[in-house]
């Protein structure tokens, strides 16, 4: 092994680790460092590698390290840290060729393990740049003399060689649905709504620019202010948290007199949980999932892996004409003892017998009245009798605050209230066509149940800023540094900028990480294909690697069969083209040189350009000279006639 | 070039005015190992031409003017028996070499002599060697034989057959003089004393060398490709009673790689091919039906076909 060679696997191998350093422990990545600068200073000075029983040493010591960190090998952290330590460990006993070459198998199996961690398009160009840097060093290892540029051009074509093969797998690969294809279920951190709310829950979440899911409509689009995406119903207070209580066994949901229907499709990043997104109210949804008495969509799995369903949603409704009695009486039950300015405020709008309906108002009205503010940033409220000290004191809230507020208020005024979070709005992507539902659009409203009503959603937040609903938060709240990036108002062609990558990443998720089984079978009947099975899927994948391998057999064998024409004699014949137009035509018997002697009789002028093309023409023709081959090329191209000479 | 070459063609060209083609094209039949056949009317150098070439180059000459009573022992030489001297018992023969045992040859007017003498010369021109009497000798390298040939007064000749006249690489016509060099013909001293005078410009060794390397000039496929083209079209498009031969092929891409090598080149192209043409190819094809002047048929052929 040369030291060149040993010097860029050492670059190859820094540049495969490297992405993993984000999430290894430090600990790991210096010794990862360590073992590959050692590497790199003793074939600097020469110096023999260490002792086979000194490596054995240190092979149980990291397995032992890891073992005890991690506690097991396996699983994706102890496994990647394993794998990696040992690739580094590897440079240790590097003698051959052939020892590099299992090096170079180890990184294309360690970028692979980049796949893990993250999925976006950075990482799939990064592990692109890394393969074409492995291959350019494997190149190196077996071929030595050849320059770094023409290593890099030849990796790269062999990289794009391979693109139709890589296409033709992953179009017909069968996605055989099971355990052994899936990725570790630790594989994905999630952030997102929680089945709790407490006063400053929301607003944490607000801070993160995450997705949670985008949504494209399939033809009519809501307004803004209609687009309440549902997620846990919360029925129990403890007088600081929210809880959904148990599940209670009631009448079926029930929608009546529905009105304005649409129809869209949404992508779910996976969040952990058991519940889907859908707008107020869903009718039907394409995955099999539940709707439950209180009008959730639940599914029974988690959604752990990035999930698309389609949903058809009705914007008016009543919802429950009928409930249950045990509902209802849920739907009054307060803490005993807590709040009591609350309680006496409530009970003195009891006064004259008001309809339910002017209870709601009378308390909306309180909300707009009374010098309430809308902040993302609301003093805490540390007392047992919270909703005690944000009415009456603090006065400063999020949507949690209000929609905890206005609920309490109802049931102590004897109307069944519940608190309803999810998400509301979303961002519209011109370039895509479909609005990104955000994190930082999590959202907290209340849902009262009005005799010959049913439940009606009740959206506080909305009386005290009305922007929050129509416009947004960042138009409603007045301290921006606070809101994450996305939710601020940036710079106008950031926002494109951001809105046109996300309708890239948001075609990634749908078309290369969303291809499953279900979008295989989808574009393979229309592609025309009748009665998909895998079976047939692997029988036409198998056909499609003969043919592209066929294909590229008659085109690298071509020599063999399709006689190219020279391109130093087609150069000279289109120079002879020109002239002719220009009235000297060389007969077709005529030697070069002797052309040229007679055009420098005709034109002496052009003696010495011409006869130098002849010479030049001569020599890679007949002399069998290939080095100038471009440059004659060249000259014939740029050799000109001038305007006085044409006849 | 080589420089010695160069001095030759000088020199040549002082005595023989006006004439470079004809000298260049005799060194290259020379160069590439063929024999040559000057086929032109008494009297206008064609015997100059060959002592020239001879003087300098430093090669042996002999002349051996063929006649209708020339037999081939008067060519080869023959053995005679020598008396035994006193103490020996019994006589010897002696072999009396010929003068064809010379490295240059002309056989001036070989249409003069019978086909036997004939075929004698050609034999020996073909093999290199003569076999005597069962014995077999080799003759002298390099070996070139220069034979001239009066195309008129055919009355009492035997015309070489054509089988003959392929044992000859080229034919060349020496042509009358121009004028100018006619003049200094005319003004200048006798031409047999300035050969007289010559001094060679080259030696054996020398002339053994360039032979050589002719052998190593550079033939691309796609020179190839036009003197197939060439000897095709003489085999197909009907104009000529025969097509060149492969040996004919073979020759004229000898005598253009010769010529390239005079032309101070490493490689043949085509207008190599085109300069030996006439010499390689006009005696050895005949246009079916009509006489034609064999300056205007190799001048149809090199038109005819087109460099590819």
């Amino acid at each position: 092994m040369k030291k060149t060679q040993i010097y860029s696997l050492l670059l190859m191998i820094l540049m495969v680790v490297a992405p993993h350093a984000l999430h290894l422990p430090l600990t790991i990545t210096s010794l990862c460092l360590m073992f590959l600068l050692w590497r790199a200073y003793l074939t600097y000075t020469a110096n023999a590698l260490p002792k086979r029983w000194l490596l054995f040493l240190i092979t149980f010591a990291i397995a032992a390290g890891i073992l005890s960190s991690f506690h097991t090998l396996f699983g994706r952290e102890a496994g990647v840290a394993l794998l990696i330590l040992l690739t580094t460990l590897k440079f240790m006993e590097l003698h051959t060729v052939r020892d590099a070459t299992v090096l170079i198998y180890l990184a294309c199996f360690i970028i692979i393990t980049n796949f893990f961690y993250s999925q976006s398009i950075p990482v799939a160009l990064y592990m692109l740049a890394t393969l074409l840097v492995i291959i350019t060093v494997w190149i190196q290892l077996s071929a030595p003399t050849i320059a770094l540029k023409a290593r890099c051009t030849m990796a790269a074509t062999l990289l794009l060689q391979a693109l139709p093969l890589t296409l033709l797998l992953f179009v017909l690969f069968p996605r055989v649905q099971g355990p052994l294809w899936g990725m570790p279920q630790d594989a994905f951190a999630s952030s997102g709504l929680d089945d709790k709310m407490t006063p400053g829950s929301l607003s944490r979440l607000i801070l993160s620019d995450e997705v949670a899911f985008r949504v494209s409509y399939a033809n009519q689009v809501p307004r803004r202010e209609q687009m309440y995406w549902r997620g846990p119903v919360l029925w129990n207070f403890d007088g600081r948290t929210w809880t959904p209580g148990r599940t209670a066994n009631s009448i079926a949901p029930q929608f009546t007199e529905t009105k304005q229907a649409v129809a869209y499709t949404v992508t779910l990043e996976p969040h952990n949980k058991n519940w889907l997104f859908a707008l107020e109210m869903p009718e039907w949804i394409s995955v099999p999932a539940a709707l439950t008495y209180d009008f959730q969509v639940i599914q029974k799995d988690a959604v752990t892996m990035r999930s698309r369903y389609e949903v058809r949603s009705v914007l008016q409704y009543h919802a429950n004409l009928q409930e249950a009695q045990r509902q209802l009486r849920r739907g009054v039950q307060l803490p005993p003892g807590l709040n009591p300015e609350s309680l006496k405020l409530a009970n003195s709008w009891l006064a004259g017998n008001p309809k339910d309906i002017d209870i709601v108002r009378y308390a909306l009205e309180y909300f707009n009245k009374q010098n309430f503010q809308y902040t993302l940033e609301p003093p805490p409220l540390p007392g047992i009798h919270g909703v005690d000290d944000f009415l009456f004191t603090t006065r400063q809230g999020f949507c949690e605050h209000y929609a905890s507020a206005f609920v309490f208020l109802m049931r102590a005024a004897h109307i069944p209230a519940r608190v309803v979070t999810g998400y509301q709005g979303g961002e519209y992507n011109q370039t895509g066509n479909y609005y990104i539902v955000r994190q930082s659009d999590a959202h907290a409203w209340a849902e009262v149940w009005l005799t010959g009503q049913g439940w009606v959603r009740i959206d506080p937040t909305a009386a005290i800023a009305p922007g929050r609903v129509q416009r947004g938060l960042s138009a409603s709240v007045k301290n921006n540094d606070v809101l994450p990036f996305m939710s601020r108002n940036p710079p106008e062609w950031l926002h494109a900028l951001r809105l046109n990558w996300d309708s890239l990443a948001n075609q990634w998720n749908q078309w290369v990480l969303g291809y499953n089984s279900e979008r295989q079978y989808a574009f393979m009947s229309w592609l025309g294909m009748e009665s998909v099975s895998w079976q047939k899927m692997a029988l036409d994948m198998i056909a499609g690697l003969t043919l592209l391998v066929g294909i590229f057999a008659l085109y690298m064998l071509r020599h063999f069969y399709v006689h190219r024409p020279d391109r130093v004699q087609v150069a000279w014949e289109k120079l002879c083209k020109r002239m002719a137009k220009a009235g000297l035509s060389r007969a077709a018997h005529e030697g070069a040189g002797t052309f040229a002697a007679r055009i420098a009789t005709v034109h002496p002028e052009l003696a010495e350009p011409i006869q130098n093309l002849a010479a030049r023409y001569n020599a890679l023709r007949y002399a069998g000279q290939a080095k100038d081959a471009q440059e004659f090329i060249r000259l014939c191209a740029k050799f000109r006639l001038s305007r006085q000479n044409r006849r | 070039m080589s420089l010695s070459l160069k001095n030759v063609i000088r020199q040549a060209e002082q005595i023989i005015l006006g004439k470079p083609q004809q000298i260049r094209l005799s060194l290259t039949c020379l160069l590439a190992r063929g024999h040559l056949l000057i086929e032109d009317l008494p009297g206008v150098g064609k015997t100059t031409l060959a002592q020239v070439l001879a003087r300098t180059l430093g090669l042996q000459f002999r002349r051996i003017q063929f006649t209708s009573d020339l037999l081939p022992a008067d060519i080869l030489g023959f053995s005679v028996y020598q008396r035994p001297v006193a103490e020996a018992r019994s006589g010897s023969f002696e072999f009396h070499p010929g003068p064809i045992f010379a490295q240059m040859i002309l056989a001036d007017e070989v249409n003069r002599a019978t086909p036997k003498a004939q075929s004698a010369l050609l034999e020996a021109m073909e093999e290199q060697q003569v076999t005597i009497e069962g014995t077999t000798r080799a003759l002298p390298v390099p070996f070139f034989v220069i034979a001239t040939q009066n195309p008129l007064h055919q009355i009492g000749t035997f015309p070489l057959p054509e089988s003959q006249l392929d044992r000859f690489l080229m034919r060349i016509q020496m042509g009358y003089p121009d004028a100018v060099a006619e003049r200094g013909l005319l003004c200048g001293i006798d031409r047999r004393e300035i050969i007289a005078g010559l001094s060679p410009q080259m030696d054996c060794a020398e002339l053994l060398r360039l032979q050589q390397c002719v052998k190593q000039i550079f033939v691309s496929p796609a020179l190839l490709d036009y003197l197939q083209a060439i000897i095709r079209y003489t085999r197909e498009a009907g104009r000529y009673s025969h097509g060149l031969s492969p040996r004919a092929g073979v020759a004229l891409l000898t005598a253009a790689r010769a010529w390239a090598l005079l032309d101070e080149r490493q490689a043949v192209i085509p207008e190599d091919i085109q300069a030996v043409l006439p010499g390689v190819v006009s005696h050895r094809l005949q246009v079916a039906g009509e006489y034609q002047h064999s300056d205007t048929l190799v001048r149809e052929l090199i038109e005819a076909v087109a460099i590819p």
